[in-house]
């Protein structure tokens, strides 16, 4: 067992660091970690890729934080439906947003800019656009789109934690609400909004979709899309390989300070919750301030990204007017005519439920192994099967196309190298899931059942499986959802007969071919709500 | 077993043929039969996704039995993905169209393209196909300037490249990238033979959108994402004006490159029989015909008549590709302008 998740997650970081060291003629050298340092081309999209993903948590911070508070804390209308949008944008693939970005904030005929001509007057090109997508400024607005709920997460179970008492004696003794919030709450909050932070800078560090889309044009490189063009004719492998190493050294230490960060501060007060409930805080007349930054952030994240999704499927030429302009063509095109659609469907399934049953069983044989300490090595089986938190989907698929493109095993080109790569990616996630679960079913239960006479097999197939049947369900669609949405990893290790949906809508980006892209984003978000509502049938547990 | 023995004969018959290989080698209804049999084609392409499905939709009409799947993406990417699959030993592409005319010398040059001369090809001119048989210029294009005509008026618009470094276009071009589009590298090639890099470092000065495929400015000027594009096929540009779209074609005046797409069949086609079938029915001057109407192509075919409002090639000033020359220069000139413009 340790044997296995050993090979699934450190043979291709191993390969990593031998290519990165050898040249083509396969002599060691120094010489991709010199060009990495020296040569612009490569540090330019490092400064890139640092600074846009620092502004990311930043903006998370501002505002996730407040809205966290107001969810938590006040008597904010709506909450149900704002956790349940907030949902929505953590669910929806990042590279959708950005396509749905480009069609509203393009600076002449994005959608949005050109009512902006339309109401002040102006003419596109003559004046100053409202907003220009295709800048790292516009990445880094759109990014935080889709990482916000990360933030939202930690931060809102971060309030729920903290007993009310502190703060109401401070409200006892007469500070108005905003100075508790700033005096008592925040400090208490505090870790966990570095912590969101942190999960919010590597989010964005790691994605590759969004800065192809969104910068690209713009003559701006990421790390990750270097990374990829390293891949293009000639391949450039050592240099790959070299320029994951940045990524999986920050991703690392910042986790390393993350999780000192939340181990170390406040969470001492946080011992179950005491006291009253608390009374809502009465937001009166901020009530149209608060609710306004709920408008604009999930306004900007779902509603205006789903309607100029909805508006561009069902018309002829996605930039002009409505009328006279509606039509079917695009639906017919996909789902009739374009011949990669049925094979990238049936691609993404097949690797979506073989990926999720896969990693679904693995970890929980990992969780229960692990948990119970029944095996050797017990310990290091959860740090393997966490470690891949650490590497970044497309370093992750960098070690993989190391790996298994050549003898003994020649993976490259299945199903099955893409099938690797989601399963080692989703296996942290996985086994967080399945870990607190298990977690839940106190040992004692199945000790009762073998002092009656059951056998270990036996007690774990009448008591314990049960019991944690909600959390194997939701487990495998969390994976199920996780692996249709891959690009970052699969853009590296798919082949013409092994393309999945988000790589054809990659490709069709290539050519501007926008129509395809809605009906296929509408089809993908379509069958990721459907899995959400199976979710919400079998359990309570709230996501994340 | 039999079914053994029947493309053992095959191959026997196919060895005769190719032995005598300056005639034609006609779609016998034994090779449909063969190609019914291995059920399917595949096929990589860089002409347009849409007029690539019309294509095959004309070729499942008449083969119903064959079923052809396309894979499209810009000819560089075409390159790349396949050098990575017979690299990593994968045998799944039949017969491969890339605008990067260069592709089939290395190719053939490799050894890796199967002698096959559609029926319809010997009568091409002789530029037009490869002597030995291997390869021949299924489609060709334009890579012209346009400008959509609702942000530029005629009196305005550019006339050639040299305009194009007005400081009034600057934040509003768009062009493709010869990474990714080999229509984009030909033309590359050819305007930096014209005019030198030094005209391509003060164009990277003017905000120019940066797209991957030759298919995508014509779309971003068509929406009005951008006002004037600096490359761009002419045939997206045919298909937008029948579509009504507000744009319009320039052709350059020190010229308009000339870019050749050829189509061949490997030699380890996992599909021998159905790739002839579909090398055949591509270079009918029905199919040619299809070409030039519904996809807005030039073709090399003698049938094949132009639609009256299309400027004939004759009147326009033509840089013609010259894929021997730009071969050993093809990594420099990606590198160089990697470097200007970005990926």
């Amino acid at each position: 067992m340790v044997l296995l998740l050993a090979i699934l997650v450190l043979l291709p970081l191993f390969w990593i660091a031998l290519t990165s060291v050898h040249d083509d003629a396969k002599v060691f050298t120094l010489a991709h970690y010199r060009q990495l340092v020296v040569d612009p081309a490569f540090v330019r999209p490092l400064w890139t890729t640092l600074w846009t993903s620092a502004a990311v948590g930043v903006a998370c911070i501002i505002a996730a934080a407040p809205m966290a508070w107001l969810v938590s804390r006040t008597d904010l209308p709506g909450k149900r439906w704002w956790r349940t949008l907030i949902l929505a944008s953590f669910v929806t693939p990042p590279f959708i947003g950005a396509f749905a970005w480009v069609l509203l904030g393009g600076p002449n005929a994005g959608l949005i800019n050109q009512s902006y001509y339309a109401l002040a007057g102006l003419k596109p090109f003559e004046a100053a656009s409202l907003i220009n997508i295709f800048s790292a400024w516009g990445m880094v607005f759109v990014m935080a789109l889709y990482t916000f709920p990360y933030v939202f997460t930690f931060a809102a179970n971060a309030l729920d934690a903290i007993p009310s008492d502190l703060e109401e004696a401070s409200a006892i003794l007469g500070a108005p609400p905003w100075r508790t919030a700033l005096h008592v709450t925040l400090p208490l909050a505090l870790p966990a909004f570095l912590g969101g932070f942190i999960v919010a800078f590597l989010q964005s560090m790691t994605l590759f979709g969004t800065p192809a889309i969104l910068a690209l044009p713009a003559g701006i490189d990421t790390m990750t899309t270097k990374i990829w063009s390293l891949f293009q004719y000639p391949p450039q492998l050592g240099l790959a390989a070299a320029a994951s190493l940045p990524l999986l050294i920050i991703t690392v230490a910042l986790l390393r300070a993350q999780s000192a960060i939340m181990g170390k501060r406040g969470y001492s007060v946080i011992g179950g919750k005491s006291g009253s409930a608390g009374k809502a805080i009465h937001l009166g007349g901020w009530k149209i301030p608060a609710l306004a930054l709920f408008v604009f952030v999930l306004g900007c994240s779902i509603v205006l990204p789903y309607g100029v999704l909805g508006r561009t499927a069902f018309v002829r030429n996605w930039s002009a007017p409505l009328a006279g302009n509606l039509s079917l063509e695009h639906w017919r095109f996909v789902f009739f005519e374009f011949s990669q659609t049925r094979l990238a469907l049936q691609n993404t399934f097949v690797l979506g439920i073989t990926a999720a049953t896969a990693g679904t069983l693995l970890v929980t044989l990992v969780g229960y192994l692990s948990l119970r300490k029944l095996v050797w090595g017990h310990r290091y089986l959860a740090l393997l099967a966490t470690a891949p938190v650490a590497i970044p989907g497309i370093v992750l698929a960098v070690g993989l196309f190391l790996s298994y493109t050549h003898p003994p095993l020649v993976l490259y080109g299945t199903l099955s190298i893409i099938f690797l790569a989601y399963v080692t990616k989703e296996l942290p996630v996985g086994y967080q899931q399945i870990a607190s679960s298990l977690r839940a079913v106190h040992p004692e239960l199945e000790d009762a059942s073998r002092i009656l006479g059951a056998t270990r097999l036996r007690a774990l197939f009448d008591i314990t499986s049960p019991l944690i049947r909600n959390g194997v369900i939701a487990t495998w669609i969390f994976i199920f959802i996780g692996s249709i949405r891959e690009l970052s990893a699969t853009i590296l290790l798919f082949t013409a007969r092994t393309k999945t949906v988000s790589v054809t809508m990659f490709d069709l980006r290539e050519s501007n071919d926008w129509g395809p892209i809605a009906v296929l984003s509408i089809t993908m978000l379509v069958i990721t709500f459907v899995m959400i509502a199976i979710i919400h049938r079998f359990t309570d547990a709230r996501l994340k | 077993m039999r079914s053994a023995r029947f493309s053992a004969l095959c191959a026997a018959l196919f060895a005769c043929v190719v032995t005598t290989s300056s005639m034609g080698q006609e779609t016998t209804p034994t090779m449909v039969a063969a190609a019914a049999k291995e059920g399917k084609v595949v096929w990589y392409t860089a002409v347009d996704v849409k007029v690539a499905e019309a294509v095959a939709k004309a070729f499942r009409a008449e083969y119903p039995d064959i079923a052809l799947e396309v894979e499209r993406a810009g000819s560089e990417r075409v390159f790349q993905r396949i050098t990575q699959e017979f690299a990593s030993g994968i045998k799944n592409v039949d017969v491969v169209n890339s605008s990067d005319a260069s592709h089939f010398l290395l190719w053939k040059q490799q050894k890796l393209l199967a002698r096959h001369t559609p029926p319809d090809v010997q009568r091409f001119a002789t530029q037009y196909k490869d002597p030995d048989g291997y390869y021949a210029v299924w489609r060709a294009s334009l890579s012209v300037m346009g400008y959509n005509t609702k942000l530029v008026s005629p009196q305005e618009a550019p006339t050639g490249y040299l305009d194009l470094l007005d400081p009034k276009w600057k934040g509003k071009l768009v062009k493709s990238h010869p990474g990714y589009s080999g229509t984009s590298l030909t033309g590359t090639y050819a305007i930096t033979k014209l005019l030198g890099w030094e005209y391509l470092e003060k164009l990277s000065k003017q905000g120019v959108q940066q797209l991957q495929s030759t298919t995508a400015p014509p779309k971003s000027i068509a929406s009005g994402e951008r006002a004037v594009m600096v490359d761009g096929n002419e045939y997206n540009m045919f298909i937008e004006i029948g579509a009504k779209s507000p744009v319009k074609i320039v052709y350059a005046k020190e010229g308009t490159p000339f870019v050749t797409s050829p189509t061949a069949i490997f030699v380890d086609a996992p599909h021998p029989n159905a790739a002839r079938v579909l090398q055949n029915f591509l270079y009918t001057a029905k199919s040619q015909q299809l070409l030039v109407n519904e996809g807005g192509l030039r073709s090399v075919h003698p049938d094949v008549k132009e639609p009256a409002d299309r400027t004939p090639l004759k009147d326009i000033k033509l840089l013609v590709d010259d894929p021997v020359a730009m071969l050993p220069q093809i990594a420099e000139i990606k590198k160089r302008y990697t470097a200007l413009f970005g990926n």
